[in-house]
């Protein structure tokens, strides 16, 4: 007997329905909401309904001084935090690559910051940072150097905000690669061996190209989320002093949830979802060249 | 010869020097906060910063006393296990279907999720859960947690079904099985690993999640990670209160993480590794 009920042969369509109509109904409904309030200039506490004012609420944020400088900031942290991410990692997983005790141990320690709630990691790096208790400070006075302000101060906010995220997220990057590494067939490294080849040779011209596609990959993981960064910026410094640490997505949080401009709020939205899309994208066309 | 063996002996010990360096980096804030929330206001404020101290207690008792933590502890675990269990619902049959019918453009469509600033979803989700009555419920915080936890399920679980040979269920249907039925009696009792790792990771990004907590819960429905953000507020920072309390919002993440650490690692490297 052949069974082919009607669940049997639309299987294929049944079994993701409520998946998809769940995403349609919190995802792209949601967006698309985002997309029609940013050609408006609303404001909730207005008590007015939506006016449709075309592009006037994008020429409006687009121009803004302070827009331009979230956009830049938001670049410049994602950039520096996943390369030096992607540096301390790689070389991180080339180092723990080989068979010794205590390797299990140490993959287990570096699952720990992966897992840690941020924006409690946020909060302990506070402790650290605090100009006048924190350990940081005591490091720098006991190497001589004068004290700095670290997150309280413009110019040193970014840079301190990038060491909590590398502590948090380079070990992803290690993980990702160890296990890319683990992969690899073993014969090119044995044949450049008998070739003669050095141990940084081998390195450099076999084993880093094979494993690259795993290293792109893990860098668009990392890249996607370097550029939503949200929890540790909103809590160690919610955009501040100022807005010296205000990158797309606290501007985005503060124009929706503190000013209330959801017009304007929707166009940097639209603005920080366009670029964390052709950021993937681009790493995702350098990956295939990799591969090639 | 023993030129040979003295190089290796000190690139053993210079090997395990970068190790134990790594891990101190690594540990180095878990264990400053485990001990400042051991310590008393005057022992964390004490400069230079005091490493040999007398334990005390009390700031559990005023985090656990004074606060209502126990509320907001109870309110992160409802939220994550019964957004993590709908996610499964929906997501295993999901995943199944995208690994045995090759539906790329839907995964894609789930995992768009992932990609998307949460924030783009959250601004309307604000407006429209205000106009439902829906702000601090248990169900729009169930939701938006949902969006987290679904990608990661059909992410995990599509790659995890894609290794099991389809000849299984089909020798099954050939007896005369429905697909329906070899779905759920014999493939999802043999991905138990893969449920395994898709549930403990989304419950853990549940568990953390700021941002959606922030917004969309108030006093009766806040999660943890917004009451350790509270104790920031106080006009002057309770040091030793922020960090008992980060300590207990981080125990339940890292223990469930040691107990299930093959299954962490595997999701968090799946996909990547892969290809």
């Amino acid at each position: 007997m052949i069974h082919s009920s009607f669940a049997d042969r639309n299987l294929h369509r049944l079994f993701p329905l409520p998946a998809m109509i769940f995403v349609a109904l919190l995802m792209v409904f949601p967006v698309l909401y985002t997309l029609f309030l940013s050609f408006t200039n609303w404001n909730l506490t207005s008590g007015q309904p939506p006016a449709f004012v075309g592009l006037r609420s994008y020429m409006r944020v687009l121009s803004e001084p302070r827009f331009l400088e979230a956009l830049g900031r938001t670049f410049a942290f994602t950039f520096f935090a996943v390369a030096i991410e992607a540096v301390i990692g790689v070389a991180t997983a080339l180092i723990l690559n080989r068979s010794f005790v205590g390797k299990s141990v140490a993959k287990t320690l570096l699952l720990l910051p992966l897992v840690a709630t941020p924006v409690a990691v946020g909060i302990v790096f506070n402790l650290f940072y605090d100009p006048t208790i924190g350990l940081a400070n005591f490091v720098l006075t006991s190497l001589g150097l004068p004290p700095a302000l670290w997150v309280s101060h413009a110019s040193t906010v970014i840079p301190a905000l990038i060491l909590v995220d590398v502590w948090q997220w380079t070990p992803m990057i290690t993980l990702i690669v160890l296990a890319g590494l683990a992969g690899l067939s073993e014969e090119p490294v044995e044949a450049a061996r008998i070739d003669g080849a050095s141990e940084w040779q081998i390195i450099r011209f076999v084993t880093l190209p094979m494993v690259m596609p795993v290293i792109l990959t893990a860098v668009i993981l990392r890249l996607i989320d370097a550029l939503k960064t949200f929890d540790i910026i909103f809590a160690m410094t919610g955009g501040g002093p100022g807005y010296a640490s205000e990158t797309l997505n606290i501007m985005g949080f503060k124009y929706s949830f503190e000013y209330f401009r959801m017009g304007q709020a929707a166009v940097i939205l639209v603005a920080l979802f366009v670029v964390v899309f052709c950021c993937s994208l681009l790493i995702m066309k350098l990956r295939e060249k990799s591969e090639a | 010869m023993s030129a040979t063996i003295g190089t290796k002996k000190t690139t053993t010990v210079l090997f395990y020097t970068i190790v134990i360096v790594i891990a101190l980096i690594v540990l180095f804030p878990f264990l400053w906060m485990l001990s400042s929330s051991f310590k008393t206001q005057v022992d964390i404020i004490a400069w230079p910063p005091k490493l040999i101290f007398t334990p005390t207690l009390q700031n559990y008792e005023r985090v656990f006393g004074e606060q209502d933590f126990l509320q907001y502890f109870i309110n992160s675990t409802v939220v994550g296990v019964v957004a993590v269990g709908l996610s499964l619902v929906l997501g295993l049959p999901a995943a199944y279907s995208i690994a045995r019918f090759k539906q790329q453009r839907l995964a894609v469509f789930i995992l768009l999720a992932r990609l998307m600033p949460g924030i783009s979803f959250l601004m309307p989700w604000y407006i429209i859960f205000s106009r439902l009555g829906l702000m601090d419920s248990y169900t729009a915080l169930i939701l938006s947690h949902m969006l987290i936890a679904l990608p990661i399920v059909v992410w995990i679980m599509s790659s995890y079904f894609a290794t099991i040979p389809p000849d299984l269920e089909e020798s099954a249907m050939v007896d005369g099985a429905t697909r329906q039925y070899a779905f759920w009696k014999i493939i999802l009792p043999l991905s138990a690993p893969g449920i395994i790792t898709a549930t403990t990771l989304s419950f853990i990004f549940s568990w953390n999640n700021f941002m959606f907590s922030q917004v969309l819960s108030m006093e009766k429905t806040k999660t943890l990670p917004i009451a350790v953000y509270n104790f920031l507020s106080y006009a002057e920072v309770d040091w030793g209160g922020v960090m008992a309390a980060a300590v207990a919002i981080m125990a339940p993440a890292i223990v469930l993480t040691m107990v299930f650490q093959k299954y962490v690692v595997k999701g968090l490297t799946m996909g990547a590794v892969k290809g």
